[in-house]
C-alpha cells in the first residue's frame, strides 16, 4: 500500500517537475539562485578570510576608498578591506538568515494552521486569535523591539523574524487543511479507523505541503529584507556581516556623502537579485501547484 | 414597504459596535503585551542604563524607586496602565525628556512623509493596475508589472540611498537630508517650499517603493472581475468600451484597493523608519532608528505603542470603509 | 411581404484559443419573420450560446465569424464600432442567464435597468428614465420598490424579471433569450416562461429562445430549431418537431424532456449514450453516428446536409 502511495507521490513529483521547467521565469530565477548558493558555498574557496580583516587590509596596502578603477573588482571601504570579499561572504549569511528564518516561520505557520484546521473547535478559535494578535502588531516596530533586547547574534535575528512572520502562512496553511478535511478520502479513511496521525500524516500534509512549499518561497523575500532593514538599523550580528550589514556600515562611516557608489551598489544589488529570483520561482510554483492560478495570468 | 430598510440599519449598527470591541480588545492586549515584553526581558533597566559608569549605588537605589522598580509587578502593571492612560510613557534615557513629548513632535513629520507617499503610491499605483490589467499580456502590461515588481524586491532604504548619492551628492539638486536647511531662519511659505525640497526624495523613494503593491493587487482584483458577466451585459447595453470599465469594472475591483489602501495608512507610521534614518528624516522612524543604537527602551515602548496603535485603528478604518461600500456586506 | 427581422446565411463562429482554432458554429442559416419565435435547442457544447452572443457580436476579440447576419435589414458584420452600439439593445437585447453573474453587484437594480435608455437616449430625462424603469417592474411583475434593491437582496426568480425588464428597457425588436430559465426552480421556470409568452404577445416581439431543454419551447415558440455540433440537424414548427420528431437525435432529446404540467408525457428520460463530440474533434460524416441508434455505413461518408422532409420542415440525415 505505501509503495502505491510512494510511486504516486513520486509520480506528482515528476509532473510538477515538468510544469516548473516548462516556465521561463521560474527557471530564471531557479538558475539565479543556484548561482548564488553556488557563490555562498565556495566563498572560502574564492576569497581569503583575511581580505575582511582590516589589519591585514593595511598591512596588504589597500587603498582607502579606493574605487572599482583603483582596486578591482569592487573597490575598498573606509577599512581598506575588499568590497567583493565583503559581498561574497555577506551571502553567506544574508542567504543562510533568510533560509533558516523562512524554516522556522514556516514551521512555527504550519504546525499552528494544521492543528488549527484539522483539530477545529476550541484549539481553533484560541490559535485564530491567537494570529489575528500578532498580524495587528506592527511587523517591524516588533521585530524591532524583540532584537533590542535579547542582543545582537545571528540566531536572534532568525527567532525574531520566525516568531514575526509566521501568521500569514499559518492562515494559508489553515484554510488548506480545511479544504482538504472537507474531501471524501479523510472520511473513508476515518472510517476505516484510522487515527489523528495517521490522517495527518498520510492525506493532509501531501495535500498541503505543495502549498506550503511555493508559500515558502515566496517567505524568503520577506525574511531577507527584514534581515537587511534590522542590520541596517544596527540590530544585525556584529561578528558576521550580511549584506545589511555592508550597507549600514556604508552608511554609518559616510559613503553616501563621499559617493563611493562601488560600496553600498552591490549588496544591495545582490539583495534585489536573489529576491527577484525567489519571488519568480515562487510565482511559478504557485502556478504549478494550484492549477487555477495558471490560467494565463 | 419602507420597513426592509430597518433590519439593515440595526445590523450594520451591531457589525459597527463588533469591529469596535474587537480593536480595544486588540489594543488591550497589546497594552499587555508591551508591559511584560519589556519587564520579563529585561530584569534591571536602571542598571543597563548606567551600564559601565561609575555611579553611587545610593543614586541607582533611588532611580528604582522613582520608576518604582522596587514594587511587585502587578503593581508595576498597574502603575503602568494607569501612566499610559495618562500619556506618561516615561522618560527617554538619551534626551532625557518625556516619550510623550518627543514623540509628539516627531509625528508631524512622519505624517507629512509617509502621507504624501501612501497617496501618491496608491494613485499612481492604482492606475498602473487597471492599465496593466485592461491591457492584460501587451508591453505596457509587463513593463508595469516587472518595473514595480522590481521596486518591490529591493531593500527601500537601499533605493534611497541610491536616489540620495545620485539627486543630492552628484547632480546637488536636493539636500542630502534633514527637513530644512541647517541655521536657516525662512519661515511661512518659504519656509513650506524648503521643507518640500527636503521631502522630495524621501518620499519619492517610499512611493517607488509601496507602488508595487498597489499595482499588483489593482492588476488582480481588476483580472478577477473582468472575468465577470455583467461586464458583457453592459457591453450588450451598447456601452462604450471605456464607460464599461470606468463604471463596472473599476468599481468592483476597487474594493479590495480600498482595503490595501486603508490598511496600509495604519502602517505608514513605522513603514519608513529605515528611510528616515538614510534621509535624516526628523520624524518617528528617525526616532526608532536612535532609540536603537541606545538602547533606550523607554523610547522603544512609546513608539511601539503608538504605531500599534495606528495599524489598530487604521485596520478597524479599513473594515469599517469596507463595509460601506460593498453593499453585500450586511453586517449580520 | 416584410423582411424578416433576423436573417442568417451560412455563419460559422470560430474560436481563436492557445491551443487552435475551435469551429463551434458551422453553416448556419435561418430566418426569423417579424413578430415571430424560434426555440434554438440542444446539448451543451452544440453551439447555441456562441450563436446568441454572435447576434450583437458578444463574442471575444480575435474570434472568427463568417457568413451573413442581417438585423433589421442591416449587415451586422460590416458595422462600425458606433453602428454597433447603436443597435445593441435598441434593435436587439439579451436576456443572459445566470443572473446573480449577469447584475453589476455593487449598483442598484434601478440603475442598471435605466442605464441603456440613457446611453441610447430613449427618454428625455432621467426622471423619465426612473419612471419607465418603474413601469417595466410592473409589466414583469416585480415590487416597484424593489428599484432601489441591490442584486444579492433579491430572490433568483426576482432577478430573472430584472434581466427581463432590463433587456426590454429601449423597446427592442427582438428578444434573445439565452437559457432564461436554466438556473430556476420549475415553479418559477413555469412563471418566467409565461411571463416571456405575455410580453410577446403584446408587443409582438421577435423572440429567440435559447434552452437544452425542449419542453419548455414548445410552448413559447412557433418554430423550433434542433443544433448539434454547431449546426442545425432539424428544424420546422414546434409542435411538429417536438410532437413528431424527425432526425434521431430529436426523438433522442423530445424523449428527455417531458413537458412541465403534462401528466401524459411524464416518462422516464431515456439517456443518450456517449457524449457530444468535442468541437475541434468531429467524427467523420455525420457527426451524430456514433450515437445514433440508426446508424449504417453510408453515415460516415459525408455530413448530410438539411433536406426537406415535409412541406414545413428540414432534418439533415440521409437515413430517415
Amino acid at each position: 500500500m505505501t509503495s502505491l502511495a510512494n510511486k504516486r507521490r513520486r509520480e506528482t513529483v515528476a509532473r510538477a517537475w515538468k510544469q516548473f521547467r516548462s516556465s521561463r521565469p521560474g527557471m530564471i530565477g531557479l538558475s539565479v539562485l543556484v548561482l548564488f548558493v553556488l557563490l555562498a558555498l565556495a566563498a572560502p574557496f574564492i576569497v581569503d578570510l583575511d581580505e575582511l580583516n582590516p589589519v591585514m587590509a593595511r598591512a596588504a596596502g589597500n587603498p582607502q576608498w579606493g574605487s572599482p578603477s583603483e582596486f578591482w573588482p569592487l573597490g575598498t571601504d573606509h577599512l581598506r578591506r575588499s568590497v567583493w570579499a565583503q559581498f561574497v561572504w555577506g551571502s553567506r549569511v544574508s542567504l543562510f538568515v533568510g533560509l533558516a528564518a523562512t524554516v522556522l516561520t514556516i514551521l512555527i505557520g504550519s504546525v499552528v494552521g494544521v492543528v488549527s484546521g484539522f483539530f477545529g473547535g476550541k484549539a481553533d478559535a484560541i490559535l485564530m486569535r491567537l494570529t489575528e494578535w500578532f498580524l495587528v502588531i506592527p511587523f517591524l516596530p516588533l521585530a524591532i523591539v524583540l532584537a533590542s533586547i535579547l542582543g545582537r547574534n545571528v540566531w536572534n535575528i532568525i527567532f525574531v523574524i520566525g516568531v514575526t512572520s509566521w501568521p500569514s502562512t499559518a492562515r494559508l496553511v489553515r484554510a488548506q487543511v480545511l479544504t482538504v478535511k472537507q474531501r471524501l478520502f479523510v472520511d473513508r479513511s476515518r472510517s476505516l479507523g484510522a487515527g489523528g496521525v495517521h490522517l495527518v500524516g498520510r492525506h493532509i500534509l501531501p495535500n498541503v505541503s505543495g502549498l506550503i512549499l511555493a508559500n515558502a518561497t515566496l517567505a524568503v523575500p520577506i525574511s531577507i529584507l527584514t534581515e537587511t532593514t534590522l542590520s541596517f538599523l544596527g540590530l544585525g550580528d556584529v561578528s558576521s556581516a550580511s549584506w545589511g550589514k555592508t550597507l549600514e556600515e556604508a552608511f554609518v562611516n559616510g559613503a553616501m556623502i563621499r559617493n563611493a557608489w562601488w560600496y553600498f551598489l552591490p549588496a544591495g544589488l545582490g539583495i534585489l537579485i536573489v529576491v527577484l529570483a525567489f519571488t519568480l520561482i515562487g510565482r511559478t510554483l504557485e502556478e504549478v501547484t494550484d492549477p487555477r492560478l495558471g490560467q494565463g495570468r | 414597504m419602507l420597513t426592509t430598510r430597518q433590519p439593515e440599519t440595526r445590523g450594520r449598527a451591531r457589525f459597527i459596535l463588533r469591529k469596535v470591541l474587537g480593536s480595544v480588545l486588540t489594543l488591550a492586549f497589546v497594552l499587555v503585551f508591551n508591559f511584560f515584553l519589556f519587564r520579563i526581558v529585561q530584569n534591571d533597566p536602571i542598571g543597563s542604563l548606567f551600564r559601565g559608569r561609575n555611579v553611587p549605588q545610593a543614586t541607582v537605589e533611588n532611580l528604582r524607586i522613582a520608576f518604582g522598580l522596587d514594587q511587585p509587578l502587578w503593581a508595576q502593571f498597574v502603575y503602568y496602565i494607569r501612566e499610559t492612560f495618562q500619556l506618561n510613557f516615561g522618560i527617554s534615557y538619551q534626551s532625557r525628556q518625556p516619550v510623550w513629548s518627543e514623540i509628539t513632535s516627531a509625528l508631524p513629520a512622519t505624517v507629512a512623509l509617509v502621507g504624501v507617499s501612501a497617496i501618491l503610491s496608491a494613485v499612481i499605483g492604482t492606475v498602473g493596475g487597471v492599465i496593466a490589467a485592461w491591457r492584460r499580456n501587451s508591453w505596457k502590461d509587463h513593463t508595469i508589472t516587472s518595473g514595480t515588481m522590481v521596486f518591490y524586491s529591493m531593500p527601500d532604504f537601499w533605493l534611497g540611498m541610491l536616489l540620495l548619492v545620485l539627486f543630492a551628492v552628484v547632480l546637488g539638486w536636493f539636500p542630502v537630508g534633514g527637513i530644512t536647511d541647517a541655521g536657516t531662519t525662512e519661515t511661512g511659505m518659504a519656509l513650506l517650499l524648503d521643507q518640500i525640497h527636503h521631502m522630495f526624495l524621501p518620499a519619492l523613494t517610499l512611493t517607488l517603493a509601496y507602488l508595487g503593491e498597489y499595482a499588483l493587487v489593482t492588476r488582480s482584483s481588476l483580472l478577477d472581475v473582468m472575468g465577470e458577466d455583467y461586464l458583457i451585459v453592459a457591453r450588450a447595453k451598447g456601452l462604450r468600451d471605456s464607460v464599461v470599465r470606468r463604471k463596472h469594472a473599476v468599481p468592483n475591483a476597487l474594493l479590495p484597493v480600498v482595503t490595501l489602501t486603508a490598511i496600509n495608512l495604519g502602517f505608514v507610521l513605522s513603514g519608513a523608519i529605515a528611510v528616515e534614518a538614510v534621509f535624516s528624516w526628523p520624524g518617528l522612524g528617525k526616532a526608532t532608528a536612535d532609540a536603537i543604537r541606545g538602547p533606550d527602551l523607554p523610547m522603544l515602548q512609546g513608539l511601539f505603542l503608538v504605531f500599534s496603535a495606528a495599524v489598530i485603528v487604521f485596520n478597524l478604518l479599513a473594515d469599517l470603509a469596507y463595509a460601506w461600500l460593498d453593499p453585500r456586506v450586511e453586517g449580520a | 411581404m416584410t423582411e424578416p427581422i433576423l436573417s442568417l446565411r451560412d455563419v460559422s463562429i470560430t474560436y481563436n484559443t492557445g491551443s487552435g482554432s475551435v469551429p463551434a458554429v458551422r453553416g448556419v442559416s435561418f430566418d426569423l419573420a417579424r413578430g415571430g419565435s424560434l426555440g434554438l435547442a440542444g446539448e451543451s457544447g452544440c453551439g447555441k450560446s456562441t450563436l446568441a452572443n454572435s447576434l450583437l457580436r458578444l463574442l471575444p476579440a480575435g474570434t472568427d465569424v463568417t457568413g451573413e447576419i442581417l438585423i433589421d435589414g442591416q449587415d451586422l458584420l460590416s458595422l462600425s464600432p458606433g453602428g454597433l452600439r447603436a443597435v445593441r439593445w435598441t434593435t436587439g437585447a439579451i436576456i443572459f442567464q445566470g443572473a446573480l453573474h449577469a447584475l453589476n453587484p455593487v449598483q442598484t437594480v434601478g440603475r442598471q435597468v435605466t442605464e441603456p435608455m440613457l446611453v441610447h437616449s430613449t427618454v428625455a430625462s432621467e426622471s423619465d428614465a426612473k419612471r419607465r424603469s418603474r413601469e417595466l417592474f410592473e409589466k414583469v411583475g416585480l415590487p416597484v420598490d424593489r428599484v432601489d434593491a441591490y442584486p444579492h437582496q433579491l430572490s433568483g426568480g426576482q432577478r430573472q424579471r430584472v434581466l427581463i425588464a432590463m433587456a426590454l428597457a429601449c423597446d427592442p425588436q427582438l428578444l434573445i433569450a439565452d437559457e432564461p430559465t436554466t438556473a430556476l426552480d420549475l415553479m418559477v421556470q413555469a412563471q418566467v416562461l409565461s411571463l416571456i409568452d405575455e410580453l410577446k404577445k403584446e408587443s409582438s416581439l421577435s423572440l429567440i429562445f435559447i434552452t437544452h431543454d425542449l419542453s419548455v419551447l414548445t410552448y413559447v415558440c412557433e418554430r423550433l430549431a434542433i443544433m448539434y455540433a454547431g449546426r442545425i440537424v432539424e428544424q420546422g414548427l414546434s409542435v411538429d418537431v417536438f410532437g413528431k420528431p424527425s432526425h434521431p437525435y430529436t426523438q433522442a432529446l423530445a424523449a428527455a424532456f417531458p413537458i412541465i404540467g403534462d401528466t401524459s408525457s411524464r416518462m422516464a428520460p431515456s439517456g443518450l449514450p456517449g457524449d457530444p463530440p468535442t468541437p475541434g474533434n468531429l467524427p467523420a460524416g455525420c457527426p451524430f453516428h456514433p450515437r445514433c441508434p440508426l446508424a449504417e455505413e453510408r453515415c460516415t461518408e459525408a455530413e448530410p446536409a438539411l433536406r426537406a422532409i415535409d412541406p414545413a420542415r428540414e432534418a439533415a440525415c440521409v437515413v430517415i
